[in-house]
């Protein structure tokens, strides 16, 4: 029926119906049973939801198979398949340019924990305005199956008996949480019911929120042992909380429910509420008690997921900036060009 | 044997050799100084007092990659002509520096005046004997100007820096230059809070001017007179004039990363937009980001040209290096972008302190696979200005990258200009489609080639219609912007790319060709190598060699100049590197033989290019050709089977 096919989408004060195929995308050509396909659905579930418009968002990604998934959600929005690991810059700049729009980055571990680790680090350093995720399989799906930067220490290559990993891995949401992102969260692509409503916090979020997902890799990195696989993730997943998501309302009308533990107000005025299933001394707030659970986390080898960290006060990095209310990139002659008058008296001061 | 001056012995009688008459409003200057020991102020207030007095100047700064302790040179050169470049041979030599005094002496012309500090161990008069040496107490005359303060223990430091403005004093009184314009250049060089600092260093240059006045030969030759040709003049540094280029230009958002020698231009650029695009509320009409690399640099500014700024990044070799694969991704994605690079020389870090031409051939194919972009040659300051200001146009009208190629020389030194023209066109949005064209339209594809002329329509993130959205990726893609890979769709898209940039030679700023269109001998020059150009002009006009001229202002190159090169018989294509980057790429456009009347002049040494670097070897090769590949002088010979065309200058 119509009325279902559409999503009403606010604009500048107006409001109009968008079909759902704006927020639809291509077919994927990603593998069948891949992580990622998943991911993009949730995505894209989400981003119906809360009636995020369109016209007014950005969908950019780097170099690899999650680097393609752009192509599969909103296509009613412009999309930018950048370089290997520099997608944070081109976001980065596209951001300064139109301060309106809302960015979301989907980067890979290999794009993101490899080449791209200083790029990542600078934009959580910025809080550059966007959500950033990572779909994380510990290893590189288009070249072949090499391992990533996030592969554990003595994870095997392609097979059971492949050779084993020497190297440790790099935690993306320690790394993240260091570098000044002010939302961070790890999930599971096979958690729907956690990371929908992770989703639709960090595109609420102001600043840069980092999602790390497990997202497995069905042909490379699937295989039983593995800890990016969906098995072992589905056994071992441990969520730290039961994540909720309260649109825009009045403070007084979100009722705190017994055993929610905290219920933080997000930039555009939306609540995320959290109920702790675990580790329910751990602060959200606070940076210590984040790097400890995830150091704990790693030494216990457990799974953890959910929202690890959140700074809801930091000022973004656009905003920091200063500029006009106009976007940069709509600015007439006259605010862009100083007149005449400006150039004949600089010139009397050389 | 030399001839010596000094306080404690007085001049021997003999003559100085050799006997130079009065050379009046062409003197060089030169002064070796250590870095770090303040005599950069010194070194301007002299420039400014020759500027003041009316005559036209320059000013270089020879210095190292270093911060203290490393010798270093101001250059100064004041010549009624308006000759602006690299004087390899000075007239006046200041020897503040020890270490190089004796490699400086021995660089010096017959004739010149070296004028040094009594105190070096060294017997500098001893190297030569067509040398006047002038040894003045420059430390005790200091002492009087600034006497010791107990009290400021950074005293000496203090009085190190003042002991400069002494030497000024002293070129003041033996080359006539007005003590009055002097000392309004101290005022000027402190101004404010400095005032007092001011007043002693004026104290100091009057006691230099005194001591010269009394203990020196008042007839020396090398003198200069005041002039009316600077009034309505600028001294100006050209990254100080690109970075109003980047004001009024329009850019909004400015990216950079710090490297020698173009850090300055983006941070000029970011003081001038603080002061003129901020509105009443102090919010900014711009961004300016220090990027943790080049790679970020000019992805920001990727980012932001697609999203619809006018965005800019300043960079110079090594950051231009790093930007390689963007510039490939800006060129196919086909995003606006403009990249200056202030040259320094390489390869590798080079010296990173030294001019060069290098990275012209780079610039205009940087990336993988076939790239080819515009690059703009700024010959000037007022075109450090004016072609940046082009240059942001020409981003958005072809939607693909430009360069800017300045360089050190051009960029971190002062120039005389004339004052800057305000852009008599408006701001060159390009071929943007908001919603109500889309409206009209009915279709919308981002790699059409709706208009023939290889320059598609794009749309901007934030278009509020359902055709505006497409992806934009460095994959190859169809006409509607989606992955393909189709032999068909690649090399359209490809042979499309080609077209564009032939529209775009026919529109950047063509060649400025000038001099004798009867002269058989031609040159042609780029960039900052265009300021010693008049000078060696004239030079070889005095030899009997009678030359026309063809500046190159943009990249790809205009068929003007494969009909200059039609109507002369040698081509002299002057650059400042060693592989005769232009010369070679117009030996690959040029047809037939053509290009056999080409002859490369390359300049590479590191220092900056003189009108000898020019003269010296056209005038061997024209009275007396010999070598491989040079011309041997017999014309038939040398430019055998194309005919010479005739053809009026269209200039």
């Amino acid at each position: 029926m119509a009325t279902e096919a559409t999503v009403l989408v606010e604009s500048n004060g107006r409001s109009f119906p968008l079909p759902i195929t704006a927020f639809q995308g291509l077919p994927s050509t990603l593998c069948k049973g891949c992580g990622h396909n998943s991911i993009t659905s949730y995505l894209i579930e989400a981003c119906k939801s809360l009636g995020v418009n369109p016209y007014q968002t950005v969908k950019l990604s780097g170099i690899g198979c999650s680097s393609k998934t752009p192509a599969y959600f909103l296509q009613a929005s412009h999309g930018f398949n950048a370089l290997h690991g520099r997608m944070p810059s081109v976001a980065t700049g596209a951001l300064m340019a139109n301060s309106r729009l809302l960015c979301i980055g989907i980067s890979g571990d290999g794009d993101t924990a490899n080449i791209g680790l200083g790029q990542f680090k600078h934009a959580c350093r910025r809080n550059v305005p966007m959500v950033y995720i990572v779909e994380d399989n510990g290893c590189y799906g288009l070249t072949k199956g090499q391992f990533s930067a996030t592969a554990d220490l003595k994870a095997h290559l392609r097979r059971p008996t492949g050779e084993a990993n020497e190297v440790p891995p790099f935690d993306l949401c320690v790394e993240a949480i260091v570098a000044g992102a002010t939302f961070v969260a790890r999930s599971f692509a096979g958690d729907k019911k956690q990371l929908v409503p992770l989703i639709k916090a960090a595109i609420s979020h102001g600043g840069t929120a980092v999602l790390d997902i497990i997202s497995p890799c069905v042909t490379f990195n699937d295989f039983a042992g593995s800890t990016k696989s969906w098995e072992w993730a589905r056994e071992n997943e441990e969520p730290l909380q039961d994540v909720g998501y309260v649109p825009r309302l009045a403070e007084i009308e979100v009722e705190q429910k017994p055993g929610e533990s905290v219920r933080v107000q997000l930039h555009d005025g939306s609540w995320i509420t959290l109920r702790a299933l675990k580790d329910d001394a751990h602060d959200v707030k606070s940076r210590g008690s984040a790097l400890n659970l995830l150091e704990e986390g790693m030494k216990n080898q457990e799974f953890l997921t959910g929202l690890l960290y959140l700074d809801a006060d930091r000022a973004d990095y656009v905003t920091a900036q200063h500029t006009v209310e106009t976007p940069l990139a709509l600015l007439p002659d006259d605010v862009l060009r100083p007149s005449a008058e400006t150039l004949a008296k600089i010139m009397e001061t050389i | 044997m030399s001839s010596t001056f000094s306080v404690a012995e007085t001049a021997p009688a003999r003559a100085p050799a050799p006997k130079i008459g009065p050379v009046v409003n062409d003197l060089a200057i030169r002064v070796g100084t250590v870095n770090g020991s303040g005599s950069q102020s010194a070194n301007l207030v002299l420039l400014r007092s020759l500027y003041a007095m009316g005559i036209p100047c320059s000013g270089k700064n020879i210095f190292p990659s270093n911060i203290e302790g490393l010798p270093t040179w101001f250059h100064i050169r004041a010549n009624a002509k308006g000759y602006g470049a690299h004087r390899a041979d000075p007239d006046i030599l200041v020897c503040m520096n020890e270490i190089t005094a004796q490699d400086d002496v021995t660089e010096l012309k017959p004739g010149a005046i070296c004028l040094y500090r009594e105190d070096f161990a060294v017997d500098l008069p001893s190297l030569r004997d067509d040398v006047t040496f002038l040894a003045a107490p420059f430390y005790k005359l200091v002492e009087q100007a600034y006497p010791p303060d107990k009290t400021d223990k950074g005293y000496r430091d203090k009085l190190r820096k003042v002991v400069n403005m002494v030497y000024v004093g002293v070129l003041a009184s033996i080359c006539g230059i007005d003590l009055e314009a002097v000392e309004q250049g101290v005022r000027r060089e402190f101004p404010g809070r400095k005032a007092k600092a001011g007043e002693i260093n004026i104290r100091a240059v009057e006691v230099g001017y005194e001591w010269a006045r009394e203990n020196l030969p008042t007839n020396l030759p090398y003198r200069v007179e005041r002039m009316e040709s600077t009034q309505e003049k600028i001294l100006i540094e050209g990254n100080k004039a690109a970075a109003l280029g980047v004001l009024f230009g329009g850019a909004n958002v400015v990216t950079w990363y710090p490297i020698t020698p173009s850090s300055s231009l983006a941070e000029y650029a970011e003081d001038f937009l603080k002061k003129h695009r901020v509105d009443a509320d102090g919010r900014k009409s711009f961004a300016v980001i220090q990027a943790e690399d080049e790679l970020a640099a000019i992805g920001m500014a990727i980012g932001a040209g697609w999203a619809g700024a006018r965005a800019l990044t300043a960079t110079s070799g090594p950051g231009i290096s790093l930007m390689t694969e963007f510039v490939g991704m800006g060129y196919f994605a086909e995003i606006p972008v403009v990249i200056i690079d202030v040259q320094r020389m390489g390869p590798s870090t080079g010296l990173p302190t030294r001019t060069s031409q290098g990275d012209v051939l780079k610039m205009h194919l940087l990336g993988h696979g076939d790239c080819r972009h515009i690059v703009l040659l700024p010959g000037s300051v007022e075109e450090c200005y004016s072609l940046v200001v082009e240059a942001l146009d020409l981003a958005q009208q072809f939607q693909t990258p430009v360069f800017v190629a300045t360089d050190l020389d051009l960029g971190m030194n002062l120039w005389l200009a004339d004052p800057f023209q305000y852009p008599d066109k408006p701001l060159n949005r390009g071929k943007v489609l908001n919603e109500a064209d889309l409206e009209r339209l009915g279709d919308f594809a981002r790699y059409k080639d709706v208009d023939g002329d290889g320059v598609c329509y794009r749309t901007i993130p934030g278009t509020e219609h359902h055709l505006a959205a497409y992806f934009t990726r460095g994959t190859g893609h169809n006409e509607k912007s989606g992955y393909s890979e189709r032999p068909e769709d690649w090399k359209k898209n490809l042979d499309r790319l080609s077209l564009k940039l032939e529209t775009a030679r026919k529109t950047i700023p063509g060649p400025i060709i000038e001099g004798d269109p009867s002269a058989q001998v031609g040159l042609i020059a780029y960039g900052g190598t265009h300021v010693a150009m008049a000078e060696a002009r004239d030079q070889l006009e005095a030899q009997g060699v009678r030359t026309g001229y063809c500046r190159i202002r943009a990249l790809p190159i205009s068929d003007e100049v494969r009909h200059f090169i039609e109507r002369h018989q040698r081509v002299y294509v002057v650059e400042q590197n060693r592989d005769a980057q232009v010369a070679s790429l117009l030996k690959m456009t040029l047809r037939g033989t053509l290009s056999d009347r080409l002859v490369p002049l390359t300049h590479y040494n590191g220092t900056p290019i003189a009108a000898e670097n020019i003269v010296r070897p056209i005038l061997g090769w024209e009275k007396t050709p010999t070598g491989p590949g040079w011309p041997t002088g017999d014309v038939e010979r040398d430019n055998p089977p194309v005919p010479h065309v005739e053809q009026p200058s269209p200039e």
